[in-house]
């Protein structure tokens, strides 16, 4: 279809942007890589009058090392992060979980921080951050701010960034070592996650020294699966062990119930998934 | 020349790369949604969205005062002139037919009916505007499922009185061809196996890739219409038929069109709209519809309840089926739409021998978008009941199911075979096929690994799906649709114009969507001619070009407009003959034509059929008494319908734990007589394939409470991408039709028939040690996890 017409901006910096949305406030839509929002306009479900599209600010592209850190730009696409050796390297379940994005079509389009911040509950990029301990860094018309991954995701395509706020990068600190797996679960190629588990493992001679476990579409946001995490640490890397910490992943989690699968099945899923993300992680 | 003749008499049979395919990949070609003409205006829709309805008030004013708005146009103002949406098919005398206007007056039947349409002076404004009609709605109550439409509690049509608009039987006991069914069954009972059970079809989208488009010009003396549609031919005869429009003054090109499936095979609300709305503002209209819109109103298929009883002895001899559908047609009778369950009454009983069999279908009208052909349109339901059926036979038994088939088939020996319902298959070998297909399966090995997989209790368990399809394709002898009431015959057209340089047109009346016409039917005429491939342009689509044609649908363009261009062909080579004993001074007798000249035998005189055509052009010398011309018309019917067949084998893994499916491995082998183009039939069964795979795991329409479509997008219409096939083995058997000239049988719709059964038949037998005899379609991953947990309560397995 076609969208309600719209004024379109790309300024080349943030503090063009920043301003833009400074000016235009609720009425401002920003454009990241267009691979949700796109759809949204054109089949009328929004209609903002502005379309600030980031896509020309270069201070928003690109990963680098910063210490013990890897910080990857807010407008890096898929394909560049699939294609950087030190998202390989230190850390590894994001790799996995964005080699899982769509096709590869929309993962030369879409980019990270789009993926993060439009905060899709079944989408790829939330748990792998949100186990990864990732930090969001956000500007605003106050300066900047940084918030945490578990602060970050605050409700159903709902984040800590607010109106007139522009997510910058994302400081995901280095699992340089660790094992990791995205085991998605869906029944055409392309769908959306019915459930996904994100597991990264720090193994150390058959025993997971430490576990981190992210859910998606388990609930209206990306959640941890703290009580499984807790009861892997320290045990060994077998079917028997994984499979009994894997049976509490669905603790405290509220899946929705829909065409793929009522709420039950999805509780279900997140045990086998996620016995099976924490084994491949593992190396097991 | 010599280099010439060697070829072209090769070309059948041969791998030609498709004609056509260059300008379709990249896009060098005209889409209906391509065309730009001087003053052209767009149409948008406003559509109910509301699945019954009365229409109490529509306020337009809004919308008549937004930019670029031309007209804002509502049933009431064309409600005369605005044509209708018939149905061809009225499948017996007092089959009951809700009137169907293309903008509704004042009264809704589904979801996604045209209340009203903007044209303006972009898309864009047209949508913008269509946004501020005011629609006054009063709901009524909804009927969805055809199961609760049969006892017309609530009326999709409260003036038509009921939900039932035609029950259909066919009995071998009435018409002669074997015994009532009823005695076999009771005999069965007694001594004998009967299984009863309750399948269902569900509602597909046909989903074709480019969504449907319509242009109108109605300058100049004839009303020009461009439509993405499979039926140019039949959308013109129903515009004058309904409209009031002389035929003369309607011209219907369908230029390239992007996939039908069926979807096209329909003459569309969205047709007549846009041509009353270019009558109304004398200028070229176009309207383009959304993804979303075409999902909504695009006609849907299959959407059946089937109850199917099979009566055998105990040692798994098959002695009758009774069969009892309900189809759900939707707000509407379409065009073919009563008919295509119907077309499954010659199908059921497949390429079993058996004494009794009947058939009956309820066809019932709801609150949901109407429903008509998809590919394979009723042979598709059939085959799957009675390929699942004989799973189950087999598992009463206690035998392996492909031995239960061989039990049950026509032997090859035994063709032509005339069935108990009546059909007669003119050729077939069911034993050739099988047998290939297990040998390339490895069927025996599998079956070893299946074995162990159960033993080792693996989470993992493998399951084998068989389907031994026939179907009947080439519709469709006239006489046989004139006694089945069907409004139009089934003949094709095709001719032959030799030009004087010595190319060729070839004139088709069938209507490429997809198939590759162009290069099959060069290949034919090639061959028959002496012309080079090349040499030859095969015109279609355009009433103007192609002024006979009933289009393409039901595998019949090769079986019947291929023959037709035989036909055409040997009619030049007729008529040639003459002027060539004239122009080599020789007697027809001593002629002899081959690779494309005709020789005087026994010695080195000749002359080239295009040198014939230039002949034609200067008529200097010519024969006295004979036309100046060498171009030829044929028009075809066919004595009788054309029954390829296949064997399928298929292997789904089944993960216990997940209930999600794996495909393993997919093994065909298909006779559709001889091939013309071994490609092209390649890209026929693999997409066929798809598209019953899809059926069988993956595609449901499925609507809320409320009859809107919650499957509305792609998002949640799981329609599979190359992403999600594997490499499926296609082989051949050859056992020609003999009813046409090439010996070809059809094969646009055989993988479609023939996978869906072998899928859940593997599935089912995945899973079948646990408990389990049927999944419903389509076997999502959480329909066959609960099957899987539930086994253990329930022993019987009932349906989830």
């Amino acid at each position: 279809m076609i969208p309600v017409s719209f004024d379109y901006l790309a300024p080349t910096t943030l503090d063009e942007a920043l301003a833009a949305l400074a000016e235009h406030g609720e009425d401002a839509k920003v454009l990241g890589g267009g691979q949700s929002l796109l759809p949204v306009l054109r089949m009328r479900l929004n209609a903002p009058e502005v379309v600030v599209d980031l896509g020309r600010i270069e201070e928003l592209r690109g990963i680098r090392e910063d210490g013990d850190t890897v910080v990857i730009g807010a407008m890096t696409t898929y394909a560049d992060v699939l294609a950087d050796a030190t998202v390989t390297e230190h850390i590894a379940l994001l790799h996995k979980a964005i080699a899982e994005v769509a096709d590869d079509q929309i993962r030369h389009r879409g980019t990270v921080g789009g993926a993060i911040v439009h905060a899709d509950p079944a989408g790829d990029v939330g748990p792998a951050v949100l186990a990864l301990d990732a930090e969001m860094v956000i500007a605003g018309p106050g300066g900047r701010r940084t918030v945490g991954a578990a602060d970050f995701f605050t409700d159903l395509f709902e984040t800590a960034v607010g109106e007139g706020e522009v997510l910058v990068e994302i400081r995901l600190p280095k699992h340089t070592g660790w094992g990791a797996h995205y085991e998605k679960f869906v029944r055409v190629s392309h769908q959306w996650s019915i459930v996904a588990v994100a597991a990264t493992v720090r193994a150390e001679g058959g025993t997971i020294a430490e576990a981190k476990v992210a859910l998606a579409n388990m609930g209206a946001t990306p959640l941890r699966a703290k009580a499984t995490e807790v009861a892997l640490t320290g045990q060994p890397a077998t079917d028997v062990a994984v499979r009994e910490a894997a049976a509490s992943a669905a603790d405290g989690t509220n899946p929705p119930s829909d065409l793929n699968g009522d709420a039950d099945y999805r509780r279900h899923l997140a045990t086998v998934l996620t016995r099976r993300a924490v084994l491949a992680a593992a190396g097991s | 020349m010599t280099a010439v003749a060697e070829r072209t008499a090769l070309e059948i049979g041969a791998p030609r790369k498709r004609k056509e395919d260059q300008r379709l990949i990249t896009g060098r070609t005209r889409w209906t949604d391509n065309i730009q003409l001087p003053g052209m205006l767009h149409l948008a829709m406003v559509r109910s969205p509301f699945a019954h309805a009365n229409v109490t008030a529509i306020d337009t004013e809004a919308a008549k005062q937004a930019e670029g708005v031309v007209a804002v146009i509502t049933g009431a103002d064309i409600a005369a002139t605005q044509g209708a949406c018939a149905n061809a098919w009225p499948v017996t005398t007092d089959q009951k037919t809700p009137a169907h206007l293309p903008m509704v007056v004042d009264h809704v039947a589904c979801t996604g009916e045209i209340v009203a349409a903007i044209v303006a002076r972009t898309a864009a404004l047209a949508r913008d505007a269509a946004e501020l009609v005011d629609v006054t709605y009063e709901e009524l109550p909804a009927v969805l499922d055809a199961k609760e439409a049969v006892d017309d509690t609530v009326l999709a049509h409260p003036d038509l009185g009921t939900n039932t608009t035609a029950v259909w039987t066919l009995d071998s006991a009435g018409q002669g061809t074997g015994g009532h069914v009823d005695d076999a069954i009771a005999e069965a009972r007694v001594d004998g196996i009967v299984i009863e059970r309750d399948y269902r079809q569900q509602r597909l989208i046909p989903a074709f890739m480019e969504p449907r488009s319509t242009v109108v010009d109605p300058t100049g003396e004839q009303i020009t219409i461009w439509s993405s549609t499979q039926v140019p031919h039949i959308l013109r005869f129903l515009i004058a038929a309904t409209t009031g429009i002389p035929e003369s003054k309607v011209r219907v090109i369908a230029p390239d069109v992007g996939g039908g499936f069926g979807g096209k095979l329909q003459t569309t609300p969205e047709e007549f709209i846009t041509l009353a709305a270019a009558r109304q503002v004398r200028k070229p209209v176009k309207y383009t519809e959304t993804r979303s819109e075409s999902l909504v109103s695009a006609h849907h298929g299959r959407d059946q309840y089937q109850h199917l009883t099979l009566a055998a002895t105990k040692d798994g001899t098959v002695t009758g089926l009774k069969v009892e559908l309900i189809a759900n047609l939707g707000a509407y009778v379409a065009l073919v739409g009563g008919g295509v369950p119907v077309l499954g009454a010659w199908m059921f009983n497949s390429i079993y021998k058996f004494g009794s069999y009947r058939f009956t279908t309820r066809n019932v009208l709801t609150n949901t978008p109407w429903v008509d052909a998809y590919r394979g349109a009723g042979r598709p339901e059939a085959t799957y009941a009675i390929e699942r059926l004989m799973d189950e036979l087999a598992v009463a038994v206690g035998v392996d199911p492909l031995a239960i088939r061989e039990q049950n088939w026509i032997t090859h020996e035994e063709f032509p075979f005339t069935t108990v319902a009546g059909m007669t298959y003119d050729s077939g070998n069911y034993e050739a096929a099988t047998a290939r297909a297990k040998e390339i399966f490895g069927y025996d090995a599998l079956r070893v690994e299946q074995k162990r997989r159960r033993d080792d209790l693996d989470p993992v368990q493998l399951g084998i799906g068989i389907s031994t399809f026939t179907e009947m394709c080439g519709l469709a002898p006239s006489r046989v649709l004139g006694s089945l009431n069907y409004g139009a015959g089934g003949w094709e057209n095709a001719a032959i114009r030799m030009l004087p340089t010595g190319k060729v047109e070839v004139i088709t009346g069938t209507s490429p969507h997809g198939q590759g016409h162009e290069t099959a039917w060069s290949q034919i005429v090639a061959d028959r001619l002496g012309i080079p491939f090349e040499d030859i342009e095969v015109l279609h689509g355009d009433t103007a070009v192609s002024s006979r044609g009933l289009d393409t649908y039901g595998s019949r363009s090769l079986v019947v407009g291929g023959e037709a261009v035989v036909r055409a062909a040997d009619k030049v080579v007729e008529k040639a003959k003459v002027v060539a004993a004239h122009l080599l001074e020789a007697s027809e007798a001593d002629l002899e034509f081959v690779g494309g000249r005709f020789g005087v035998k026994g010695t080195d005189k000749g002359v080239g059929i295009a040198e014939i055509a230039t002949a034609a052009f200067t008529s200097h010398n010519w024969p006295e008494g004979v036309e100046p011309s060498i171009d030829a018309e044929a028009t075809y019917d066919p004595v009788n319908f054309s029954f390829p067949h296949g064997t399928h084998l298929c292997a789904m893994e089944v993960d216990t734990e997940t209930g999600a499916t794996t495909m393993r491995k997919y093994v065909c082998v298909d006779d559709i007589g001889q091939i013309i183009n071994p490609l092209i039939v390649e890209g026929q069964v693999h997409g066929g394939l798809v598209q019953g795979i899809a059926q069988a795991l993956w595609e449901e329409a499925v609507f809320d409470d409320n009859g809107t479509l919650v499957t509305g997008s792609f998002v949640d219409y799981t329609l599979p991408t190359s992403a999600d096939t594997i490499n499926y083995e296609s082989e051949h058997t050859t056992s020609p039709s003999t009813t046409n000239t090439l010996g070809t049988k059809g094969v646009g719709e055989a993988g479609t028939i023939a996978s869906t059964p072998a899928v859940v038949n593997a599935v089912v037998d995945a899973v079948r040690h646990l408990g389990i005899n049927d999944i419903r379609m389509p076997l999502s991953p959480e329909r066959v996890w609960r099957a899987i947990r539930d086994a253990g309560s329930a022993a019987t397995g009932d349906t989830p």
